[in-house]
């Protein structure tokens, strides 16, 4: 008899049950019809320079989708029936089309979840947000003081992020979420994040830190070590509550599955879409070798989800390669293909952090100076915050 | 509220079902989940649900062999359990 078993989740986690038991997993390796977490990055325009921003956001370029271009996406995804996007940045609030945008998505079923660094959100921005159906915000934090935050951030950006918290607090929104990519500086604080979320009623999301963007330049000092990231497991595994964006499916090698999809869903259930329309396989390679059209093209996103060559190629079964012979890799999948990529492994070899230890040697022996990097839209020169009052 | 088989049920109005090669995606704006209905039949039984005075009925008219009605049962209490499904 077939398995009829419905499995529920949560955007933010694919799915809560072991994708293993379920054979969803080998179904959302063959790829969806359209894709269940679509990232927007709606700018490369930042108040911040934070030390690992993926994108290596500052600039707006001037190539940016115009209103009319960003319309028609939405218009696109509606047709395809995605039913909610993430967008992000740069920092997205900082277009002067950026509420529009939003209420245009949820007008037309697409609905929102945004993610910012709360300089924008005053109190009647929080007000208004307390409104609005079907859109969700998402502050970021590094730190769970100004000290660790900041040192990544820049300087007050935790006060203001706090602040932006405190409005939506005031304002009734909700459950808003907390997100914090995880380093070596702030895991340590995992259960101040949580007493954080819990004290306003939000949700917790912690998320991996990849080497992408100006996460490659500070990779080496705020990756995890090895003992943080048992500990980190650990932590999620007694704490299925908090979001991980399904981001450290690398850690499941340790035992135990962590809830999730397991799985790299670049291309298959996941993808980006960036401030020129470029269309990538996941929001952490930002770099030509991941690029699988643009939304500008003839045929629009759908024609580049459903067949550009690259997207087609993620879907067909993955060599394991220099892990086949490991007892584990059905629990980890290699791990991270943008990790791989910009610490200059080989995509069939081990993620730079395996649990097991076969990254790290790699990761020495590449050649740093050789190693890929993406576009770069950092300010020339560091700026004072602008979002300090 | 436990899950009824002889009593009718019906997709909730703000649920939408997405086609997928596995059968479909579910989504549902109001509490925004995600439910993958992981064979085609069960995506036309959910779609026709509303048109039935009971879920049997639904699985009669669909000729639903009797032998798989606790596994196809199962999965519809599982999505009224999540508020997919409510009653007519």
């Amino acid at each position: 008899m077939t398995d009829m078993g419905i499995r529920e989740s949560r955007p933010d986690n694919l799915v809560l049950s072991p994708v293993k038991q379920s054979g969803l997993g080998d179904q959302m390796k063959r790829g969806l019809d359209a894709p269940i977490c679509l990232t927007w990055e709606l700018t490369y325009a930042c108040n911040l320079q934070c030390v690992h921003c993926l994108s290596s956001s500052g600039r707006r370029d001037p190539r940016e989708l115009s209103t009319a271009e960003a319309e028609a996406v939405i218009d696109e995804l509606q047709r395809m029936q995605v039913f909610y996007i993430n967008i992000g940045g740069g920092e997205p609030t900082i277009r002067p089309d950026f509420w529009h945008l939003v209420e245009y998505a949820v007008d037309h079923d697409v609905g929102v979840k945004f993610s910012t660094n709360g300089s924008r959100i005053d109190a009647d921005v929080a007000a208004k947000l307390a409104e609005m159906d079907y859109v969700d915000v998402q502050i970021s934090i590094d730190g769970s003081d100004a000290e660790t935050n900041d040192h990544v951030r820049g300087e007050g950006s935790f006060a203001t992020a706090v602040q932006a918290m405190e409005h939506l607090h005031d304002a009734g929104f909700g459950e808003f979420k907390i997100s914090v990519v995880m380093t070596r500086h702030n895991i340590p604080q995992v259960d101040e994040f949580k007493a954080m979320a819990d004290h306003y009623g939000a949700q917790l999301r912690l998320t991996r830190f990849r080497p992408s963007g100006r996460g490659a330049d500070s990779w080496h000092e705020l990756h995890p070590t090895d003992q943080q990231q048992r500990e980190l497991y650990q932590w999620l595994l007694d704490r299925p509550d908090v979001l991980t964006g399904d981001s450290f499916f690398h850690l499941s090698a340790l035992g135990e599955a962590l809830p999730g999809l397991n799985l790299c869903g670049a291309g298959r259930v996941v993808c980006l879409i960036d401030p020129l329309g470029d269309v990538y396989a996941c929001p952490f390679v930002l770099h030509d070798e991941f690029l699988a059209g643009s939304v500008r093209d003839e045929g629009g996103f759908q024609k580049v989800w459903q067949e550009s060559d690259l997207f087609l190629e993620l879907r067909e079964p993955q060599s394991a390669g220099a892990c086949a012979s490991c007892g584990h890799f059905d629990a980890c999948q290699g791990g991270c293909m943008a990790a791989k990529f910009f610490t200059g492994i080989p995509l069939d070899g081990p993620d730079p952090e395996c649990v097991l230890g076969h990254g790290e040697p790699l990761v020495e022996a590449a050649d740093r100076q050789a190693r890929p990097v993406g576009a770069d839209h950092s300010r020339s020169a560091p700026v004072a915050f602008l979002g300090r009052k | 509220m436990t899950f009824d088989a002889t009593t009718a049920y019906r997709l909730h109005d703000r649920v939408a079902l997405r086609p997928e090669p596995f059968g479909a995606l579910a989504y549902h704006y109001g509490n925004r989940r995600l439910n993958f209905l992981r064979a085609p039949e069960l995506v036309a039984l959910v779609e026709s649900l509303d048109g039935h005075d009971s879920v049997r009925a639904a699985f009669d008219a669909a000729e639903i062999d009797q032998r798989r009605w606790p596994s196809f049962e199962k999965a519809l209490a599982s999505l009224a359990a999540s508020d997919f499904l409510v009653t007519a």
